[in-house]
């Protein structure tokens, strides 16, 4: 057995040393050969029409036509991937690092979890969250803490988006932020959402406990005129 | 903000839903968007050329002429266009600019042209994309050029009142200014000319004395040669210490180049006549007239390109010394591989390695003088390939360097390493500014109070005050940087005032703590250190004195604040709060921008900037808007 493995090896670099002395020889170097074996693989992908969009979602005509005609511009290709999306996200908030919060909003989009968005995807999760009822939108808050998807907030979750959204503020703030703070607002949340103690929140808590609270369910309102 | 950006704005709203179950207080109302029409097509008339486009495309960028309402001084009421009488050509970029969110500079045009067109639209040219902005660039420096040029030309007319010693420097430098700096031009060159002459022709044998060899001139016409040399050198004297008394930096004269070749080119002949005819000193008297021959380096302030010459030699020293180092590994090697060869075979001249150098350096030059041949069978093959590989190792940077020369001397000695600098420091600058841009223009409009008017319980009259100083864009941007700040219950500062938060608790917590003042945290350095966004430099001990010192500071109520930056040049300027500086007492010049209330009180309450006074006007600084009044928006992002 040791054998022929090791007769395999001794003939691959036997085959290996010639073609390099062949380079050699002729002169070709290796970065030359990388770039012809490369294909240009660009996508192009379109979305669906009109009419299907405009049922799916909550949106008239003319604001679609406005929607995709500024997602086409930035997007030729159709589709958005995760670092154009962080990058568009940056620029809303130049003073903080908006990565790690637009990884997380990006996975909340992203239903079929294809690593690009497309505008259905962001068109019909704008109309839930811009036009919808007040439950989808909270199922939508769900999903982006829910970073596993697996119907449950834990801490460490929490923890995470909440510090992501922290991050978004960067460093100048007032008053300074401290490591403190995050976490208590982490046990803030747990104390009001998490009804049965059991160190968990669920779909049922979650809404539940935002239905009952005034201030969330006005101020889930107040983007409803953004488009 | 950027093109882009206003298309995305209704994304990033909606992902601010996300936030609202984590705050714990309530949200701001957002602006509404009262006048919310379909979006038309308009049509820009330029010079006959029409051209159409989206009304939500002009207003991305509302600090420039077609974005705002200044627009509407060119509004054609019969034809229902706008119509601009500018050229066409340029107009195609200008409105790419809008559709795109990027600038391209035209290779064809001209960049006076272009830079008009630019001027008259309010678009800065710092915003010129990068694969464009290189070319521009370099045109712009060009035309800089000559228009120096051109002011240097007019400046040779004699100004009324130069000094004699100005007069005389100015005659020395350009000997075109005045007759007597010509005639003294051509006599100095004549008698260099005459004084290299001499030096050759003292070597040359002519004629025989009586029952003696044959002898130079020198030795038979001593004293005709000596009384040359002496008016040669006395011409040369003269002219150094007349160039002496006339130079405006004496010290810097004596330092230049040219000085030390006069100095090294007279100074023989003094020391000749100091010293006696000793015999043991002769032998150095002689070596010292070799450095007469340097009064042929004088010859370089007549020719230009003699001086290009030098100047291609130092600026490709690099390449210089890559040959000269190459060439020496080759030469070692090869000698080397010749002596081992040639050392079995008998009567070899190769008798060292150092004595086949001689040989190595004559065949990779392709000199080939013949005194050393190798016998060897073995010795001949490596000599072959030493002379093969000669030619190559020498051909390869020679190229380099006449490139190097014609360039300079085409482009007459333009320093072009400064170039590659100045493109990246512009860019880096360029790239500051858009980010502080936004940010600062948040900020602002928070001082401002305008933020407070969009509380839940805010009024209706004070949204429609909203409205006429900011765009919708911008205020739905501000809209949602509010929102965060209620999510996270903290709030934006500018950076100064938070490096002063910092110090007011770091002074705070001082006397409580031990001296020591690398606190849990870390503490930013201050004054005159550069902050970073990311990282916070621990402070020493030795800060205890900057931070008395900015305590006094603090106390005034007026406070200097950056500096203005240099690049806004058109009518859209920049936000005065530029980020670039992190320092408040280094500078001393620039625009005061906020007053700030300094009461060294519990920290909580006090970097507290509140918008009392405008700022008093700087009689210096071109005309910027009062902050106090309007916001200032910024057209690249």
């Amino acid at each position: 057995m040791k054998m022929s493995s090791r007769r395999r090896r001794c003939k691959r670099q036997l085959i290996k040393f010639t073609q390099h002395i062949t380079r050699l020889i002729t002169g070709t170097l290796s970065s030359d050969n990388e770039d012809e074996e490369q294909e240009s693989t660009t996508v192009r992908y379109h979305p669906e029409n009109l009419e299907q969009l405009q049922s799916q979602t909550h949106f008239s005509r003319q604001e679609l036509q406005l929607l995709y005609r500024g997602f086409k511009n930035d997007c030729p290709s159709g589709v958005v991937n995760e670092d154009t999306f962080k990058n568009i996200y940056a620029l809303f908030f130049p003073l903080g690092d908006s990565s790690k919060y637009a990884q997380f909003l990006f996975n909340a989009f992203d239903k079929d979890k294809n690593g690009s968005l497309s505008f259905e995807e962001l068109v019909c999760d704008l109309s839930v969250l811009l036009r919808g009822t007040t439950e989808e939108k909270l199922n939508w808050a769900f999903n982006l803490y829910d970073i596993n998807n697996d119907g449950q907030i834990t801490k460490e979750e929490m923890l995470d988006v909440l510090k992501s959204i922290y991050d978004l503020m960067g460093k100048s703030i007032h008053p300074r932020l401290k490591e403190e703070a995050v976490r208590q607002h982490v046990r803030m949340f747990f104390q009001k959402m998490d009804i049965n103690q059991d160190g968990v929140v669920t779909i049922e808590e979650f809404i539940d406990c935002c239905q009952k609270d005034e201030d969330i369910m006005q101020s889930l309102k107040i983007f409803d005129n953004a488009v | 903000m950027a093109a882009g950006v206003a298309a995305w704005l209704p994304f990033a709203r909606a992902a601010a839903i996300g936030w609202m179950p984590v705050a714990n207080l309530p949200m701001p109302i957002a602006p509404t968007n009262k006048n919310k029409h379909q979006d038309e097509l308009i049509i820009l008339n330029v010079s006959g050329r029409r051209f159409q486009t989206w009304r939500n495309t002009l207003d991305r960028y509302p600090d420039t002429l077609l974005g705002s309402s200044e627009k509407e001084f060119f509004f054609n009421e019969e034809t229902r266009e706008y119509f601009f009488d500018r050229d066409p050509d340029v107009f195609r970029s200008i409105l790419n600019f809008y559709r795109t969110g990027k600038l391209h500079y035209p290779r064809y045009e001209c960049i006076s042209a272009y830079d008009e067109e630019l001027a008259f639209f309010g678009i800065i040219p710092e915003i010129i994309s990068d694969c464009c902005y290189e070319e521009y660039k370099d045109r712009k420096r060009e035309n800089a050029e000559r228009l120096m040029d051109d002011l240097e030309d007019n400046k040779d007319s004699k100004l009324p009142n130069m000094t004699f010693r100005e007069t005389m420097w100015r005659a020395f430098e350009n000997p075109h200014t005045s007759t007597m700096a010509l005639v003294f031009y051509y006599v100095t060159g004549f008698f260099i000319a005459i004084s290299v002459i001499t030096n050759v022709v003292e070597t040359v044998p002519c004629g025989y004395m009586p029952n003696q060899r044959d002898i130079p001139c020198g030795e038979r016409y001593t004293e005709a040669f000596f009384c040359m040399d002496t008016a040669c050198v006395m011409i040369f004297t003269v002219e150094y210490l007349m160039r002496l008394f006339a130079a405006p930096s004496r010290y810097r004269f004596m330092r230049s180049v040219m000085s030390i070749i006069d100095v090294v080119a007279i100074l023989p002949y003094y020391i000749g006549l100091v010293m006696t005819n000793n015999e043991d000193v002769s032998g150095a008297f002689v070596t010292l007239r070799v450095f007469r021959v340097f009064r042929i380096f004088k010859f370089s302030r007549h020719s230009q390109g003699l001086r290009i010459l030098g100047y291609t030699l130092k600026s490709c020293a690099s390449e210089l010394g890559f040959l000269l180092f190459s060439l020496t590994m080759a030469i070692i090697i090869f000698a080397t591989v010749m002596f081992y060869a040639e050392k079995g075979s008998s009567s070899s001249k190769f008798t060292s390695i150092p004595a086949s150098f001689w040989y190595t350096i004559v065949t990779m030059t392709t000199l080939g003088y013949g005194d050393m041949v190798p016998k060897t069978i073995a010795g001949k093959i490596f000599g072959s390939i030493c002379s093969l590989s000669g030619v190559l190792v020498i051909a390869l940077p020679v190229p380099v360097i006449v490139s190097n020369f014609s360039r300079i001397y085409h482009q007459n000695q333009r320093a072009d390493k400064r170039r590659a600098q100045k493109v990246q420091k512009a860019r880096l600058s360029r790239m500051r500014i858009s980010k502080s841009g936004s940010s600062s223009a948040f900020l602002h409009s928070k001082r401002n109070g305008l933020n407070q008017s969009l509380e839940l319980t805010g009024s209706l009259e004070e949204d429609q005050q909203l409205k006429k100083t900011t765009s919708l864009l911008e205020s739905q941007h501000h809209h949602l940087l509010h929102c965060l700040e209620k999510t996270t219950n903290h709030e934006f500062v500018d950076e100064r005032l938070y490096e002063q938060g910092y110090m007011q608790t770091a002074l705070q917590n001082f006397p409580s703590q031990s001296p020591s003042l690398s606190s849990e945290e870390g503490i930013t350095g201050t004054c005159c250190s550069r902050r970073t966004k990311k990282s916070m430099q621990p402070l020493s001990a030795t800060h205890t004195h900057s931070h008395t010192h900015n305590l006094q500071e603090l106390s005034a109520l007026h406070i200097q604040c950056g500096e203005r930056q240099a690049l806004n040049t058109s009518r859209s300027s920049l936000n005065l709060m530029s980020d670039e500086s992190g320092s408040l007492n280094c500078k001393s010049s620039g625009l005061v921008t906020t007053a700030i209330i300094t009461i060294p009180t519990p920290p909580s309450n006090n970097s507290r900037a509140s918008p009392d006074a405008p700022p008093p006007p700087n009689p210096d600084a071109p005309p910027l808007p009062n902050p106090g009044n309007d916001v200032v928006k910024i057209s690249a992002l």
